[in-house]
């Protein structure tokens, strides 16, 4: 796997020059890669992880949906996968194997919301089959992250 | 009151106390400190491992190990050296599991040296090899290396050190606190004058798998007619991150081995069964995590010594261990007054050199066994420092 990805898939903070050092390459190398990577669209966008739960009030609340649909002659899945990703509430979108066929991460501020989106909105496109709503209650680690706090205090000792 | 130094042996009392553990002690109490002084891995050891230790425990596996380590721990020990290193021992009689590589040092020393004799120490290196060496009866003979030198020992240097009382050459590379390495030429070079001189080697190889550029560790048991004068030193905590298993061995001549068994049968019985349970697993199956282990500090080993350059603390490169060994005499301090203002001004903890020595004085260690975010946190306050003391100097 590409280094460069490797570190900037996990933290972007790093500057050009850091990353330079970090993978012996010359910066100039390190920002063409960079801009290749996000021309191709291979790097799509740099986001922060955002710990919604640690915010009082946050109203971010998100679900995960089991979503069986009916595949269309010729386009398959992809023409549902279309509308589906259409809507600004669906935040992440993945065709599965198995006992379902797409799951949708949905958002929205109060269960409310997420409730009425999928009653009125993603049940009736057609082709959906059938629908199951999760609610996320807690997240613990996301993207790599642990969110929940955890002992950070560095217990190793100095040995002189 | 009774006075206790009437009773208390001579030797020890000649031992000096790390003074470095005072102005450690200051640091733990301050709040927000940043430290890039420890010297043990950040990873935890990899879960496999832990696996088999606890799996070891669940099925009761609590007693005593043999004296020498189970069979099969002594196996797989032999088996790594000869597929990394391409040094073959007999299991059965040239190796012995110990309570971590310091024991075995400690083991070795006590067998080899007589009261008296000479002991060849290249410092900065490691801090026990002085004080263990004087509690064998042995007088330690230190030889400086050079920033010049990249830290490594140079045979005219060897050869100036030695006297008709020259036991021993304990060789401490990948080295603690510099990151120095010895390659095959160097290593040859010194061997020359060690056969010349009929000397034996401590070979303390405890840093073998962090190497980086390419280099492989190379053992100084492998160049020609060395296997027979060397006591090579090894174990798993820093390749493994099993700083606290507790777990190091020795490989040598068996008439060597054998009373280095007789010395850790006497005083530790056995080293412990858990740890040599997981160390069987480790051997076995732990390649992948010591390349992945590598492959990070090595990113964060370029990152460190860039930033030391670049703020203008020279630092040459380090091919070893997990250290950066950067020369502070450009600011005017020296290494304690470095590290006192630089954890009283800015709440950053490193190593002065000259805990590792005299010839460490002018230069400090900084590990990079932290996380990249930890490291570059850090290095910006260092960056801080220097510029603050430049400011200083040019009034």
């Amino acid at each position: 796997m590409d280094k460069l990805l490797q570190i900037i898939g996990t933290n972007s903070q790093f500057s050009n020059a850091e990353l330079a050092a970090m993978l012996g390459e010359p910066e100039d190398y390190i920002e063409a890669k960079i801009r290749e990577y996000e021309n191709k669209g291979i790097i799509k966008g740099y986001q922060a992880v955002v710990n919604w739960d640690a915010i009082d009030d946050s109203r971010h609340v998100e679900a995960l949906i089991e979503l069986k649909v009916s595949p269309q002659r010729e386009t398959g899945f992809e023409e549902m996968a279309e509308r589906c990703m259409a809507f600004e509430e669906v935040e992440s979108l993945y065709l599965m194997a198995g006992v379902f066929d797409f799951a949708v991460i949905v958002k929205g501020e109060t269960m409310q919301d997420i409730a009425m989106f999928v009653a009125k909105k993603l049940s009736t496109v057609d082709g959906v089959l059938s629908t199951a709503t999760h609610f996320i209650l807690r997240r613990y680690k996301d993207r790599g992250m642990k969110l929940v706090s955890e002992n950070s205090a560095d217990e190793r000792s100095l040995i002189l | 009151m009774i006075n206790y130094d009437k009773y208390l042996s001579q030797s020890i009392r000649s031992v000096s106390p790390s003074g470095i553990r005072r102005f450690f002690d200051i640091a733990n109490e301050m709040d927000n400190v940043i430290s890039l002084s420890i010297g043990e891995p950040d990873f935890q050891t990899p879960w496999h491992i832990r696996d088999e230790g606890i799996r070891s425990l669940e099925k009761g596996r609590t007693w005593y190990s043999p004296n020498r380590g189970f069979a099969e721990l002594l196996k797989q020990i032999t088996l790594y050296y000869e597929r990394r290193f391409g040094l073959t021992y007999n299991p059965h009689e040239q190796a012995i599991v110990t309570v971590g590589g310091s024991e075995a040092i400690d083991l070795a020393l006590r067998c080899l040296v007589e009261e008296g004799e000479e002991v060849i120490i290249p410092q900065p290196s490691f801090v026990c090899y002085e004080p263990l060496t004087v509690m064998a009866g042995g007088k330690p003979v230190i030889i400086n290396t050079k920033n010049e030198d990249n830290f490594r020992l140079k045979a005219a240097d060897l050869e100036a050190a030695i006297t008709p009382k020259t036991k021993l050459l304990v060789l401490p590379f990948p080295n603690n606190p510099t990151g120095a390495i010895m390659e095959k030429n160097d290593l040859q070079e010194i061997s020359e004058v060690i056969k010349r001189h009929d000397l034996l080697v401590l070979s303390d190889e405890i840093y073998s798998e962090l190497t980086y550029g390419g280099r492989d560790h190379v053992s100084i048991a492998s160049i020609d007619g060395m296997y027979e004068r060397t006591v090579v030193i090894n174990g798993f905590s820093k390749s493994y991150a099993m700083t606290g298993w507790r777990l190091g061995y020795a490989l040598g001549p068996a008439p060597i081995i054998e009373q280095m068994t007789k010395l850790h049968q006497y005083g530790i019985m056995s080293a412990p069964t858990t740890a040599q349970y997981a160390a069987i697993e480790a051997l076995k199956n732990g390649d992948r995590d010591v390349k992945h282990m590598r492959g990070e500090y090595d990113m964060r080993r370029r990152l460190v010594v860039d930033s030391f350059n670049d703020m203008g603390l020279s630092c040459f490169e380090p091919l070893g261990a997990f250290y950066v060994f950067p020369c502070i005499k450009s600011t005017g301090l020296d290494s304690e007054d470095f590290c006192k203002r630089l954890i009283m001004e800015k709440h950053v903890a490193v190593v002065p050199g000259s805990a590792f020595g005299k010839c460490g004085n002018g230069f400090v260690r900084v590990s990079y066994s932290y996380s990249l975010k930890h490291l570059k946190i850090a290095l910006g306050r260092i960056r801080e420092f220097v510029k603050e003391l430049q400011d200083e100097r040019n009034g």
